[in-house]
């Protein structure tokens, strides 16, 4: 795990070529503390951050191939990497070093760019073949491990952040409108865009080949499920059968996750997911597993009691960070700085504080429950559109609206809706239940309205841009045969997963301490195994990822086994407002300086400011908007040249 | 003509959910829901508004769009509701609980 930076091409003869590349490596620096190396030569220049977790001794990097024609820099982990050794050794080639970044390698001369195939990991890397003249770029399936590219004077300059690219003369940062737009509805760029005009993210699942003369971008590898109406393309065993394989492939999907030189510990949230991965931990190894958790003041948010059942039930050596609002307001522009997006959400940043606590407890590599709820069909929003669904089959129903009242029980603030008022809100205007997004309007219809902030200037620019028609034309062409559950599932998996909770709430926040997540759900075996199962499998009522509680539950104690799902959630407007409030948050909303952006309208914003001052913010729409104005100014004076001085941001530790 | 409880409901859904001083010559009528000005979990703030304002009590049942989901409407339940209260008040009504 670590950071990786460079081009392929030819720099301008300007720009120095290998102290770019150092100077790359050293923006990401944070990623990989431990060793750092440039490899420059006629057409390529390759950079590596080292966080060293296999191989300590001689997996440095950038490695090449024996007869230097192939060298590569790599970011992630192949967890598969002991059984490809010995593969490739029975096929005669000979392995310098234990690393994993060895057997890519000797996979890539065996198998060329097809070798990702074989591969069962989180990984990004850049490859360069001298002989073919080649430069190969490629990311794991799920979206793990970040790789975004930008094109300067016909040079391809690549990284694990676009912050090392903004290190190369040329390369600056300036806003892309209709990322931000893109934001302002599902929460994150729709990969390949990015926030920063002309700078790409390479999608989860893709390839990247680069010769002098030609560049393709193309899937190597995509989520799909069976058409609905097929029975035949579904997994019809037995549901004990199933649910035996599943807890099978859970473990070995956990074992192989294991594998590293340095010790491995877990997070720990209390919930259904960490529980499974910690006790699949404890079934495979019996040394006492290390776990780490953040706790929350209030208790709406707060899920440590269950933390301590599990923490007795498997016997783990346990420790949590509280994190207290204005914990999360301090640490906020650090958050944005590494996310490098505005945010509706302040998730991220308790995930900071968790991270930064394994670390100063000695921990490099982390396992978490991440993944369950897109693969199992966990989420709320499933439920919801379920319902919803069936709802609009008999539009005159007065009982069947009831079931609103079911959702969201943990959420004090709707408690004491009735379910009138529910369904009016879950169902606003007429439900189309043909729309191939249907099931996450009501949370798309929530962040939209938050666009009520725009400025005019910003409206003008986006002349009635529509974000959700670009989402909509992304989408795979049989996924209208699809079950509607598979259909929602495609959508968090493929867009939420690595757009949100894998980068802003995953990556990026963990290797800001150098902290590398490790997801056995996202195990592509896993994720290809729930994709042909029944979805009454998954959901069934309103009960949620049946057969992972049937596989895994037998591990677990039993009320943590039958635990209903808690989101994960942090506070909002209290850490920005109020008592403890941070200094910066009046500078980067004043008028002036919204002004001076100029996305937002300043009036508006000065009026959500002063109500969030006067009072608690209530609604959805309004600590989204809130959060998400403000981050959009920290972006724009952390990474922009023009906004303002870089110094009025406060240094946070 | 405007009543005194449409103005002080006015105000407040521009203060409170609008922001944009450009729209807030909402329409009687309109749906305050399906107009995106007031999102599901924005309802309770509508309604701490309402109960201190004008010293009403809301019961869950009556939280429900027919009553609050339009400045109409809002105005109406709340012109109903203090006209109850009034009368609740009254000496001769203390029997008829």
């Amino acid at each position: 795990m670590c950071g990786i930076a460079g081009y392929f091409g030819h720099p301008d003869p300007s720009i120095p070529r290998r102290a770019t590349v150092a100077r790359m490596v050293g923006a990401i620096a944070h990623r990989g503390p431990d060793d750092r190396g440039v490899f420059v030569d006629d057409n390529v220049g390759l950079g590596h951050a080292r966080l060293s977790i296999i191989d300590v001794a001689s997996g440095a990097q950038p490695m090449a191939n024996a007869d230097g024609t192939v060298h590569v820099a790599f970011n992630g982990e192949i967890f598969n990497y002991v059984e490809l050794r010995a593969d490739l050794i029975a096929r005669g080639h000979r392995f310098r070093t234990e690393s994993d970044t060895e057997v890519i390698l000797h996979a890539y001369e065996a198998w060329g760019i097809d070798c990702v195939e074989a591969f069962n990991g989180d990984f990004a890397f850049a490859l360069w073949d001298s002989r073919l003249k080649r430069f190969v770029a490629a990311r794991d399936r799920m979206g793990v491990r970040p790789f975004f590219y930008a094109w300067r004077d016909g040079c391809l300059y690549f990284a694990s952040e676009v912050k090392a690219l903004l290190e190369v003369p040329g390369i600056d940062a300036e806003l892309d409108p209709l990322a931000l737009d893109q934001i302002f509805t599902v929460w994150f760029p729709i990969a390949p865009r990015t926030l920063f005009k002309g700078v790409m993210e390479l999608p989860a699942g893709h390839r990247l080949i680069a010769t002098p003369d030609t560049v393709n971008v193309a899937p190597w590898w995509r989520l799909s499920f069976p058409d609905a109406g097929d029975s035949a393309a579904h997994d019809n065993r037995d549901e004990h059968e199933i649910a035996d394989e599943l807890r099978f492939l859970l473990l070995d999907a956990t074992r192989i996750r294991l594998r590293s030189d340095v010790p491995v510990g877990a997070y720990l949230s209390g919930g259904l997911d960490s529980s499974i991965v910690a006790a699949a931990v404890h079934r495979i190894q019996p040394d006492r597993l290390r776990t780490f958790s953040v706790t929350f003041e209030q208790e709406e948010y707060d899920e440590s009691a269950w933390q301590a059942t599990m923490v007795d039930a498997l016997g783990t050596d346990h420790t949590a960070v509280a994190c207290r609002s204005a914990d999360i307001g301090a640490s906020f522009p650090t958050v944005v700085r590494h996310v490098e997006q505005p945010l509706l959400r302040t998730g991220p940043a308790p995930m900071l504080a968790l991270s930064q606590l394994a670390h100063d407890q000695g921990y490099k590599v982390v396992l978490t429950g991440e993944g369950a709820d897109e693969v199992f069909g966990g989420y709320d929003t499933f439920k919801e559109a379920a319902v919803r669904r069936f709802c609009a089959r008999q539009p005159g129903s007065e009982r069947r609206p009831r079931l609103f009242e079911r959702l969201y029980p943990y959420l004090p603030g709707l408690k004491r809706q009735t379910g009138q008022y529910r369904r009016a809100f879950f169902s606003a205007g007429p439900e189309d239940t043909t729309d191939p997004l249907f099931s996450h309007m009501p949370r798309f219809r929530t962040a939209i309205g938050a666009k009520i902030f725009y400025s005019d200037d910003m409206r003008a620019t986006l002349a009635g841009y529509d974000a959700l028609a670009d989402l909509g034309a992304g989408l795979p062409a049989d996924f209208g045969r699809w079950h509607p559950l598979h259909q929602a599932q495609y959508l968090e998996t493929v867009y939420l997963l690595p757009g949100y909770i894998l980068s802003s709430q995953g990556d990026r926040v963990a290797m800001a301490n150098a902290v590398e997540g490790r997801f056995p759900f996202l195990d592509h075996r896993v994720v290809t195994f729930a994709s042909r199962l029944p979805p009454h499998l998954k959901l069934r009522g309103l009960r949620e990822k049946r057969i992972l509680r049937r596989a895994m539950g037998p591990l677990l104690p039993p009320t943590a086994a039958a635990r209903p799902k808690q989101p994960y959630r942090a506070p909002i407007a209290q850490a920005f407002v109020g008592g403890g409030a941070p200094d910066y948050v009046g500078d980067a909303l004043s008028v002036a300086a919204i002004r001076h952006s100029g996305h937002f309208d300043p009036h508006a914003v000065d009026r959500l400011l002063a109500k969030a001052r006067s009072r608690r913010l209530a609604g959805f729409r309004d600590n989204s908007a809130l959060v998400g104005i403000l981050s959009t100014q920290l972006w724009q004076r952390q990474f922009t040249r023009h906004a303002g001085t870089a110094d009025d941001i406060p240094a946070v530790a | 003509m405007r009543s005194a409880i449409e103005q002080q409901v006015r105000d407040f859904i521009a203060e409170s959910f609008m922001f944009r001083v450009d729209r807030s010559d909402i329409a009687g009528d309109e749906s305050l829901l399906e107009a995106g000005i007031v999102d599901s979990t924005g309802i309770l703030e509508l309604v701490a508004f309402l109960e201190t304002t004008f010293a009403i009590q809301l019961a869950d049942d009556e939280i429900v769009p027919d009553n609050l989901d339009s400045i109409d409407a809002l105005t109406a339940f709340v012109t109903r509701k203090c006209a109850d209260a009034e009368s609740a008040d009254a000496p001769a009504m203390a029997v008829a609980g």
